[in-house]
């Protein structure tokens, strides 16, 4: 299967801080990826290098098979809305649609003015006096009717009501189910992930720290609880991800693709948000221990 | 992606046509007036028997009030022109995209960075040179009179000349070359600084420099200076006049016959070649000038005098906008390399 | 048609519920064969979850031999879940077994069987024997 976005290597330097660092993803197509992490672990950056709208520093990627914004064709392929969903404020809705078909050859004009029309904007109303909800319904739309193989959204709901966003998202995936679009999405809150998302990349301090079908990393990872232990003691091919101890119990997330032998073990599925929080608190541990070796 | 340029250059377009419209109706209203008086002067046909000063005097004395006023108004308006296209059309193109992230949504568009600038660069530019010109045609023309008849006074105004500092900027074809550049350099100050405010102060700033510095330090070079050797007479020396360097004679404003040449530099020689000092005279120190004048008279003194004539109006009016031109492909070319590398600082 | 629910605090993947959401249909009547299941679209356009997971939970139905995909018309209900009595079970169980017993000792291995067996029921299914 073809990746969408391939990335090795990736990194982006702004004057003396790594946004970026070390990113290697192969991401497959017709999938919607969430990217998680929480605020400045660089997601942004990921997003605007695959747009074309940053140069890497380090590494390449590259995007439908080809350097992100190398050309007209190159750039139709691909949607983006970027974080707090920039429209132009003076601009009426109907002069950003006039916009969408001037710009790109293939503009679904029809499927554009139909979406505006179910959501009840006013086409003559300027685009600065909508509301976050009715403004990213405008992007999204933007979008979507240049007919994009790859949609990109940074943060798209980040700032939206709980009714918008759910209204947002809806949009999002009736165009998935009608036209295969691939979608990489990302968020600082997991919950609208778990919804819509099957494929998962957790970025934390400009580093991926775990990257995979959402499918997969469910099925590799359990929650082990049991009497006290050190954790060294597992076998090998089992990853401690987080670990917990009282004075008489040891709980650990795991990761590993073999069956939990050992019967001491309680093993009980987790949850996205715990597998991602596990990632985000051993990426914070990592670092404090470095400056703790560092001081 | 030149509909769209035109969509977002809507309001710019409007205030500009908006301006002209009002500037030719005053000019169209006070026009037939004023080239009525010139007709009736005789100034146009006066170089035939010479006596064009009082003509000129006469005409120019019975304008007044409003011609007065707004002749003058006419040269500040073209002054300004093309720093206020800089300014508020130039600056503000691409800082006013990154202010309010827009460029985010244009860029991901199906259309090339490259092309977007193209398009926006290529139709301001356009319309900047556009409206320059028109505003410039119509005050060369209004102001033709007049610009004709205040050098033929052989009076103290000798600088309101064609070629002096306050008509070659503002007729003709030079005011298209400032409102170019003005307008490319407004684009650069944008890209290079990405907020609107900050970049219309750099963009107005660096103009008014070369606006001041240019016609000081370069204009007066476009073409090799032409020479003169004036004879100063007792009759000819006008008066004395302090200086950096002393006292030096005040030269005769006008070389005799030759109305509107733009004296860049004289200096007085003695008969043997060498520069002249005043102070060397004794009858020059005192308070009264009549025994100075004297005395200087039998010296058989000359003034050497560069200077570039009138009639090079027209061939230094095309050297400058070339150049103005010039400057703004050149600006142009590193805006377009600027936006291409891709390196946004967050 | 039915209409699919999502509860995001159960921690059951949501392709299992629509699976079970379906099984519970068919058990209470609400679904029978013949009944179309509603589209991936149109579920999105209820739910706002992943087309994908609509897809994964009908080939889970489909797996489990209560639903067929007919290209371009829908997934239909094929049969109801366990709509036999034990005693035609058990009897099928028996012939089933005397077969393996005999096809091992005519020398096929567990591959060979599996193979022979999966082939079998793609074409039984697929004509649309039920």
């Amino acid at each position: 299967m073809s990746a969408v976005i391939e990335t090795r290597g990736l990194g982006r330097q702004y004057r003396r801080t790594w946004a970026l660092r070390d990113c290697t993803l192969a991401i497959p197509e017709g999938r919607v990826v969430g990217l998680v992490g929480p605020n400045g672990a660089g997601k942004t950056t990921l997003l605007r290098l695959a747009a074309g709208l940053l140069a890497p520093t380090c590494g390449t990627i590259s995007v439908l098979g080809e350097e992100p914004a190398a050309g007209p064709a190159q750039l139709a392929r691909v949607g983006f809305v970027a974080q707090d969903t920039p429209v132009y404020a003076r601009m009426p809705v109907s002069d950003h649609l006039r916009l969408g078909a001037w710009l790109n050859p293939a503009w679904d004009d029809e499927m554009a003015r139909r979406r505006i029309g179910q959501l009840g904007l006013d086409q003559r109303q300027r685009a600065g006096s909508l509301s976050g909800g009715e403004r990213a319904q405008l992007t999204l739309t933007l979008a979507l009717a240049k007919r994009p193989e790859l949609l990109i959204l940074d943060e798209p709901v980040a700032s939206l009501d709980p009714l918008a966003r759910r209204e947002f998202l809806r949009g999002l995936m009736e165009a998935v189910a009608e036209d295969g679009t691939s979608v990489v999405l990302s968020s600082h809150l997991v919950a609208d992930l778990e919804r819509v998302c099957d494929y998962l990349v957790v970025l934390v301090a400009s580093r991926v720290r775990v990257a995979g079908e959402v499918s997969a990393l469910l099925a590799s990872h359990h929650r082990l609880s049991g009497p006290r232990r050190d954790p060294g003691a597992l076998p090998a091919g089992q990853e401690v991800i987080e670990e917990s101890h009282t004075d008489k119990q040891t709980i650990l997330l795991v990761r590993t693709d073999e069956p939990i032998h050992d019967p001491s073990w309680t093993v009980r599925p987790v949850s996205m948000e715990d597998l991602v929080l596990a990632y985000m608190s051993r990426a914070r541990d990592d670092r404090t221990r470095r400056l703790e070796v560092v001081s | 992606m030149i509909r769209l340029s035109m969509l977002q250059f809507r309001t710019q377009a409007a205030t500009a046509a908006a301006a002209l419209a009002v500037l030719a109706v005053i000019l169209a209203a006070s026009g037939p007036h004023l080239f009525g008086m010139y007709d009736s002067s005789g100034i146009a046909t006066c170089q035939a028997h010479g006596d064009c000063a009082p003509l000129a005097i006469s005409f120019v004395n019975k304008l007044a009030g409003f011609y007065a006023a707004f002749y003058f108004i006419g040269i500040g308006l073209l002054l300004l022109v093309p720093a206020v296209i800089g300014t508020f059309w130039g600056a503000p193109l691409i800082t006013r995209e990154f202010e309010a992230s827009t460029f985010q949504l244009a860029w991901t568009q199906s259309v090339t960075r490259t092309r977007w600038l193209a398009a926006k660069l290529g139709l301001g530019a356009l319309a900047a040179m556009a409206t320059a010109g028109l505003f410039s045609l119509l005050l060369t023309w209004w102001s033709g009179p007049v610009d004709t008849a205040v050098p033929l006074e052989q009076g103290p105004n000798i600088t309101i000349i064609r070629l002096g500092y306050a008509l070659f900027p503002t007729r003709g074809i030079t005011p298209i070359g400032y409102a170019a550049f003005a307008f490319v350099l407004g684009v650069t100050a944008g890209v290079l600084i990405r907020r609107t405010v900050p970049a219309m102060a750099v963009t107005l700033g660096s103009f008014a420099f070369v606006q001041i510095a240019w016609p000081i330090w370069i204009r007066p070079h476009l073409l090799p200076p032409a020479h003169a050797i004036m004879a100063l007479t007792a009759a000819n020396i006008p008066g004395l006049a302090a200086g950096p360097g002393g006292t030096t004679i005040v030269n005769p404003p006008i070389l005799p016959g030759r109305a509107g040449d733009w004296v860049l530099s004289f200096q007085t020689i003695d008969p043997a070649g060498r520069p002249f000092n005043v102070n060397t005279v004794k009858a020059c120190l005192g308070t009264n000038f009549q025994p100075c004048q004297n005395a200087l008279g039998r010296l058989h003194l000359r003034d050497v005098i560069a200077y570039q004539p009138a009639s090079r109006f027209w061939v230094l009016q095309w050297y400058e906008t070339g150049i103005f031109l010039a400057a703004a492909v050149l600006l142009a070319g590193f805006c377009f390399w600027s936006i291409r590398s891709r390196r946004l600082s967050r | 048609m039915i209409e699919f629910q999502l509860d995001e605090t159960s921690g059951v993947a949501t392709y299992l519920q629509l699976v079970q959401q379906v099984h519970q249909a068919l058990r209470l009547g609400m679904l029978e064969p013949g009944d179309r299941l509603p589209t991936a679209q149109q579920v999105v356009a209820k739910l706002a979850i992943n087309p994908n997971t609509v897809h994964k939970a009908y080939r889970e139905l489909e797996r489990e031999g209560l639903v067929r995909a007919r290209p371009g018309l829908g997934t239909f209900v094929t049969r109801s879940p366990s709509g036999t009595d034990p005693a035609t079970q058990a009897r099928f169980l028996a012939a089933m077994t005397d077969w393996l017993r005999s096809a091992r000792t005519a020398g096929l291995g567990p591959d060979d069987i599996e193979a022979i067996y999966r082939t079998a029921f793609r074409n039984c299914f697929a004509e649309g024997v039920a």
